[in-house]
């Protein structure tokens, strides 16, 4: 059984980092219920390191419900936060807690027998996050090179209220380009057209029965959250659904398993594409229990919908390098291979990968669910994002608007930002190549001539 | 003789399971068909290949159970101890903590050299066992990193250290439409491998079976158990105890051997397939009845038309005329319509067998020009019946039929090597772009040899 080391860094990946946890206890009660690897199970998730520059989130979840799950020698905390500024995070507190940092991974990693990944959950536009967030990977991957790093990362909207998240986030973007081995990118406001979206359905009456309580993909136990569950809550409970079902096939038993080394292997066909587009389905799940396959094969259907993406991105009307789907509970080969069938011909993938499907099928549904789907693409769907935060970037940087606030920290210059600028130019170049070869037709290449 | 099995990766212990479980539940099947005194007989016979026994009278698998994570063997195990019939030895697995990734080269490279050691040690437990030894059978799939690679790594010392003993691959042909992205990157380097360490590599498609489920046995919802349970009855057919001659009495004492020497005249050679006949849904079996002259008929319209089930066979195919060129050298390309042979294996069983006509498999215009039908055709004939059917035929056969997937597979891959994907996860374990060519020229060299039979 392998493990994962949970680093959850700054306020955003804090508060999601929380839901996270929440969630997993909860999934790990309802399954010890019926008693299956037990033991197991439970060390997966033992690994956590909490950091961040300023105490109030952190003191929150120490004095709420979780504060028995976590010990006071996982966290790295600091008083003053830092300023939304990439660089302090990156720069200051990176090189203050560089070994409390080492010694605290170090510590987790001894209690894993087979560490197999880390988790690093931030956000992209603050400083915190997205600064010392990204100074971690460095550090991992120098310290644990043979473990694999996932990020989690959140990407700031267009109405984001962070001035300088465009600098917070190129900046972050080249660290994640050259050190992480698979980012999930996910934007807010995704996040907020999907609440808003389940909210219309819930409160329009529409549906005949009543939803299951504990379904919607954006509740919480209801023990952790006493207040009235505001917008983010709902949109953290998200992500932590998604870090759980892709954990899933590693921790519960089923018939076509898929470890998370996996997950790298199948769907970054070259180091640097390593950014997955993640879409989760269903959203909610009727009280009837009978699931008719209609319903079942909805699910597959919206996995592939602009509308589930949990970032700006239509897969769709991109190109598919790779895709993954990561399913749960009652479904079988059968019922996978049909929908696979059923989608192929309105999707377009890679004249190098027409079959790039990556499947998975774990037994054990989530809590409130009988069934449900995660999928992972490596799509040219992501290259909007990156191309818009490249334009926001551009336009206060022609301004040198803010520039001081970065370039007085030591270790700080322009050339710090204008690699920034040309390590994602890099990146969007190669997904506009790739975006080049969609409407040209597949051939075979001519095979070896062998005599006989 | 006995058989040890090794079973790699989680569908090699998920298949292994359920052959063990058949061939368990044959040979205890009470409605044998034949008299008391040679159902006995059958059951020792069966109990001697595939099982050894512990002190209190439970048979136990004669297997080595291999994974590189530990959800499947334990699952494999308790499915096992469950039934209380049979069970796989306490000590008889081997187990780490982080599966391969579904890297090839992990499996090959890294697993393979760091647990050599441990791996070989239990199967030379499992060998010391047997009274005496026919053979190897490794259960194991091709799209994986486990089985794939690991499996290629174990294959090929199982060639050193029992340079003796025969060794079968029983190999899993993943779905067309992908399980896993690399899965022809490590089909390609595991044939490749296995080809020059095997003696022979028997080929299951899980699209072929996938259909069997669906168009015979009529499950609504196929699951791999499901998928993984018809293909235990085909090898269950093909490796339960039959008579080692006409007339005879006594049960074959080397069932690898005497498959090889039938079926691999020639190590360029070795892919080889099984059909079986009738495959059907328990509750259907009581609602038939068949004559050997029918089944035989469909059996081998199956064979030369390429068929792998008994729906929807094309009867406009048939073999070349005598004394007529054949029609054109076989292209993969065009529309392949006539399935040739190197050697066939027809193995019947159940009531009234004996009066079984196979004289239509004699027929040379099967086979290849090379070989006589004396020396390319034989069929084993066994009065005990299979599980609950009275009547049941089985086919191996080295023939092209498995040219056309293979050629698939290799195009495949080839067309995602000239793009370089994937290939640096490949090269971090020491598998380089050299060992990926050497790989195609083998497989290339292969599918041109079917092609020119």
């Amino acid at each position: 059984m392998t493990q994962s080391v949970v680093v959850q860094v700054g306020q955003c990946g804090n508060q999601i980092g929380c839901c996270f946890w929440d969630l997993a206890l909860r999934e790990h009660a309802a399954v010890n219920k019926k008693g299956i690897y037990d033991e197991a199970i439970s060390s997966f998730f033992r690994n956590a390191v909490l950091i961040d520059m300023e105490e109030g989130v952190v003191n929150e979840i120490l004095q709420g419900p979780l504060r028995d799950v976590f010990d006071s020698k996982q966290l790295i905390t600091d008083i003053s936060g830092s300023g939304n500024n990439w660089a302090v995070g990156h720069k200051v507190f990176g090189s203050l807690y560089q070994e409390k940092i080492l010694e605290k991974l170090r510590k987790s990693a001894e209690h894993c027998d087979c560490l197999q990944c880390f988790f690093i959950i931030h956000s992209m536009g603050g400083g915190t996050g997205s600064g010392l967030g990204t100074f971690l990977l460095k550090v991992l991957e120098d310290e644990f090179p043979e473990v694999y790093r996932f990020v989690t990362s959140i990407y700031p909207s267009g109405e984001d209220d962070v001035i300088t998240s465009p600098y917070n986030s190129i900046l972050a973007m080249k660290e994640l380009n050259e050190h992480a081995d698979c980012v999930l990118p996910i934007d807010n406001q995704s996040l907020f057209d999907i609440i808003s979206k389940i909210d219309v359905m819930v409160n329009s009456g529409k549906l005949g029965a009543a939803i299951k309580p504990k379904s919607l993909v954006t509740s919480s136990t209801g023990v952790f959250k006493k207040r009235q569950e505001k917008p983010f809550d709902a949109m953290n409970n998200i992500v932590a659904n998604l870090l759980l079902n892709l954990t899933s096939s590693a921790r519960f038993e089923g018939s076509l398993n898929m470890d998370l080394n996996e997950i790298s292997m199948n769907l970054v066909p070259f180091p640097q594409l390593h950014y997955l587009v993640s879409s989760l389905t269903p959203l909610y799940t009727l009280a009837d229990v009978n699931i008719p396959p209609r319903r079942l094969d909805q699910m597959f259907s919206d996995a592939f919908s602009k509308d589930h993406q949990l970032i700006r991105a239509d897969p769709r009307h991109s190109l598919y390098l790779a895709c993954a789907l990561m399913v749960r509970g009652n479904v079988q080969i059968s019922d996978l291979r049909r929908n696979i069938e059923r989608l192929k011909p309105s999707l377009q993938f890679v004249s190098w990968n027409q079959e790039g499907w990556k499947t998975s099928l774990c037994s054990v549904p989530p809590v409130g669910h009988s069934h449900s789907l995660l999928a992972l693409a490596n799509n040219t769907c992501v290259k909007p994002t990156f191309v818009e935060l490249k334009e926001r970037f551009i336009r206060l940087y022609k301004k040198k608007a803010h520039l001081h606030h970065y370039l007085q920290i030591e270790g700080m210059e322009e050339s710090c930002f204008s690699e920034a600028v040309s390590s994602l130019s890099a990146l969007i170049q190669e997904y506009n190549q790739l975006d080049a070869t969609k409407s040209m037709p597949v051939e075979d290449l001519p095979r070896l001539n062998v005599a006989v | 003789m006995s058989i040890v099995t090794v079973q790699l990766g989680q569908c090699g212990n998920q298949i292994g399971f359920e052959v063990f479980d058949a061939l368990f539940n044959d040979s205890h099947c009470p409605r044998g068909l034949c008299s008391k005194r040679e159902n006995e007989a059958y059951q020792a016979s069966c109990k001697e290949r595939f099982f050894s026994e512990e002190e209190n009278g439970v048979p136990l698998a004669r297997a080595v159970l291999v994974d590189m994570e530990p959800k499947v063997i334990n699952q494999t195990l308790s499915k096992a101890a469950r039934s209380g019939r049979w069970k796989y030895g306490q000590h008889s697995c081997f187990c780490q903590k982080q599966g391969s990734g579904n890297n090839w080269a992990y499996g090959y490279s890294v697993h393979g050299p760091r647990h050599e050691e441990s791996i070989m040690n239990l199967i030379q437990k499992e060998v010391e066992k047997c009274d005496s030894l026919s053979g190897f059978f490794i259960i194991m799939s091709m799209a994986g990193g486990t089985g794939s690679g690991l499996g290629a790594f174990i294959t090929q010392n199982l060639q050193d250290q029992y340079s003796s003993a025969l060794k079968m691959n029983q190999i899993i042909w993943p779905y067309g439409t992908g399980e896993v992205i690399v899965q022809n990157y490590n089909s390609v380097l595991t044939l490749s491998h296995l080809y020059r360490s095997s003696d022979a590599l028997l080929v299951h498609e899980n699209d072929a079976v996938h259909k069997i489920c669906a168009k015979l046995m009529n499950i609504k919802q196929i699951s791999f158990c499901d998928i993984n349970q018809v293909l235990a009855h085909q090898l269950g057919s093909v490796f339960q105890p039959t008579y080692s001659g006409e007339g005879s009495f006594h049960y074959r004492r080397n069932p690898l051997g005497d498959l090889m020497e039938n079926l691999v005249p020639h190590p360029e050679f070795k892919m080889l397939g099984v059909r079986n006949i009738p495959q059907m849904s328990e509750n259907s079996l009581a609602y038939s009845t068949f004559t050997w002259a029918g089944l035989l008929k469909h059996l081998r319209q199956m064979l030369i038309s390429n068929a792998k089930m008994e729906d929807g066979i094309d009867w406009q195919v048939r073999p070349p005329l005598l004394g007529l060129p054949p029609l054109g050298k076989m292209s993969v390309n065009r529309e392949i319509h006539f399935n040739t042979s190197i050697a066939n294996l027809v193995i019947l069983r159940g009531k009234d067998v004996h009066s079984a006509d196979v004289g239509a498999f004699k027929d040379p215009a099967l086979y290849t020009s090379w070989l006589e039908p004396v020396h390319a055709f034989n069929v084993w004939k066994t009065q005990r019946a299979f599980r609950k059917y009275e009547k049941s035929a089985a086919l191996v056969s080295n023939s092209q039929s498995l040219v056309k997937p293979l050629d698939r597979i290799v195009g495949k891959a080839w067309n995602m090597f000239a793009s370089r994907a994937y290939l640096h996860q490949y090269t971090k374990f020491g598998i380089e772009e050299e060992d990926f060519l050497d790989s195609f020229t083998l497989l290339e060299q292969v599918i041109a040899s079917y092609c020119n039979l």
